[in-house]
């Protein structure tokens, strides 16, 4: 979306950064995917069924789209080569990018994993707030500086999407916030908070300097893997612990049992 | 209480097997007569050429060396100790029968009428059978593992080195030739009963008001409710103590129940996300940014740092 931004206002530094960064996270994750199923050669299983209730089906469909749009649109920017299909391919790319960025707060929701589950209201403006967050700034990093104006807003808009989702769910969930809260998913998510602050503050006051620039936008894209990994941490933890199931689903059913008979 | 017996959502026909399909089938566990014996973990196990499990350890939990159901252990008999008297129409609970109380339970795959593992498998390997019950297509699935961490009861999971998911299967190959799955087969006490699961629901009610009406007010059905958060179960039990004893979950959902509010909440956090980016650009455009970027070239703050870093260069 930032690539197709700074096309569309003249900004080709920044252009060509974003759709470097797209392809090259966009390969990443197709990659980890695919080398994470128990049987890799079977990927292509994923887009025998059009399936809405699996948020995994939509999400291999939705990648099956964006990456092909992600690699044309970087090569012909890179190579210079069918630079018309090269800018559709952009546009295209951009209009899947939200939808690329949210669909996996569904897929971590979308399981019996009770810090995943219950937070699922917010989890997709988490997700949105750092994706957002870690594509400007890799633009900060690697776009000129005469151009990163657009990043350095979108940064702190993400960094404050992230920061407020992330506060809401917490406080939402109950007692399921303290799989978020202690251990590792909690050293991990404290430490996203600092360095998505410091990020934030940089991009508001780094101006056209570039060293702060660059800065910032290390310390955003660090906030945003420190966010997944904290993510990750708790689901894991969540489900380790029987507590996390059985206390909520007990509340639950004595309420049930309370309204209903 | 009175246990009134309850139909069993058809779900052949929603799934869309044409009328004339056999009748969803299932199991009725009654843990009050299980012995602990493991006939069925040994029948299933065999009958269905399932691996052997670790090393065989001794777990120390009770008679319990099994602990979970895995991708190679489909039936688990859990075995819980309670410092708890035993109370029996002679011996109306004065103590003196003694004070322990032994619970054994085989538990398996529920086969859910809301099914979170079938809802989400990205693959359509996971698939409604005729008989209701759910099963894996192993030569589809690709051991995405998306099931394992659907499932509420923690049944399905992946045989690391096979790559793909395996369960329970209600004996499918044998449900086909009207053959009675091989745990309930194998089972010496009847404490897994196999058959038409509206008929095993009648059963059940029946027997645990015959059990509260010998004192047993424990006694209590799980899974066979429709209203519950998964449909009611295609297994269901009855236990002697509150699910979680058995280490169940005491008021499972399937996931996918809230999954369209998922999709519309990501639907909106995705708009916001336009939204933020879009303004953005046009925030960078606007004639207050343009004029707050001459500033900052301008200020104190930028001509120090340029000062400094010349003088650095020069240095």
């Amino acid at each position: 979306m930032l690539a197709a931004g700074a096309q569309l206002t003249g900004r080709p530094g920044l252009a060509r950064a974003g759709k470097i960064a797209a392809l090259a996270g966009i390969a990443l994750s197709l990659g980890a995917l695919v080398e994470d199923l128990g049987r890799p050669e079977r990927f292509i299983n994923m887009l025998r069924t059009f399936k809405p209730t699996s948020p995994m089906n939509m999400g291999s469909w939705l990648l099956a789209a964006y990456t092909p749009l992600a690699g044309v649109s970087a090569l012909s920017d890179v190579t210079g080569r069918l630079p018309l299909a090269g800018r559709a391919a952009c546009y295209g790319a951009a209009v899947l990018g939200p939808a690329v960025a949210t669909y996996t707060a569904v897929l971590v929701s979308d399981t019996a994993v009770p810090a995943w589950h219950e937070g699922h209201r917010e989890m997709p403006f988490l997700f949105a707030g750092s994706a957002t967050a870690t594509a400007a700034g890799a633009a900060m990093i690697a776009a000129p500086s005469a151009e990163n104006a657009p990043a350095r807003h979108a940064a702190v808009f993400g960094a404050a999407l992230e920061l407020a989702a992330g506060r809401l769910m917490r406080r939402r969930i109950g007692m399921i916030a303290e799989a978020y809260e202690s251990g590792r998913a909690g050293t991990l998510l404290r430490a996203a908070e600092a360095l998505s602050v410091a990020g934030a503050a940089g991009a508001l006051l780094a101006g056209r300097r570039r060293g702060l620039a660059v800065l910032s936008g290390a310390a955003l894209m660090a906030a945003s893997a420190c966010v997944r990994l904290g993510v990750f941490s708790a689901g894991v933890a969540s489900a380790e612990d029987p507590r996390y199931t059985v206390l909520p689903q007990r509340a639950r059913a004595l309420a049930a049992n309370a309204s209903g008979t | 209480m009175t246990v009134r017996p309850i139909r069993a959502p058809e779900v052949q026909d929603t799934t869309g097997y044409p009328p004339g399909h056999p009748p969803r089938m299932g199991f009725f566990t009654d843990t009050s007569v299980c012995i602990g014996c493991k006939a069925c973990e040994v029948a299933c196990k065999e009958w269905n050429q399932l691996p052997a499990d670790q090393p065989f350890a001794l777990t120390g939990l009770s008679f319990d060396n099994t602990e979970q159901l895995s991708g190679s252990t489909w039936r688990h008999v859990a075995f819980i100790e309670q410092n708890k008297p035993i109370r029996t129409p002679q011996d109306p609970g004065d103590g003196a029968g003694g004070d322990l109380r032994w619970l054994m339970a085989s538990d398996v795959c529920k086969h859910c009428t809301d099914a979170a593992c079938l809802d989400v498998c990205p693959t359509g390997s996971l698939f409604r059978t005729e008989f209701g019950t759910v099963v894996v297509q192993q030569d589809i699935c690709n051991g995405c593992g998306y099931c394992v961490s659907a499932c509420p009861y923690g049944v399905i999971a992946k045989r690391e080195d096979d790559g793909r998911v395996f369960k329970c299967t209600l004996c499918y190959d044998r449900l086909l030739d009207d053959m009675t799955p091989a745990c309930a087969k194998a089972c010496p006490t009847e404490s897994i009963q196999y058959g038409p699961l509206d008929e095993l629901l009648e059963r059940a009610a029946a027997r645990v008001q015959e059990l509260h009406g010998d004192g047993v007010e424990d006694a209590r059905l799980y899974g066979h409710d429709p209203e519950d958060g998964v449909g009611g179960n295609g297994a269901f039990f009855l236990l002697l103590d509150r699910p979680e004893v058995y280490g169940l979950p005491p008021a499972p959902k399937a996931t996918t129940r809230d999954l369209p509010s998922m999709w519309r909440h990501a639907a909106v956090a995705a708009l916001a996300l336009v939204c933020g980016v879009t303004a953005a650009f046009a925030a960078a455009h606007h004639p207050l940014a343009q004029a707050g970027a001459k500033w900052s070239r301008q200020s104190p703050l930028m001509t120090r740092t340029r000062s400094s870093r010349t003088t650095t260069a020069r240095s």
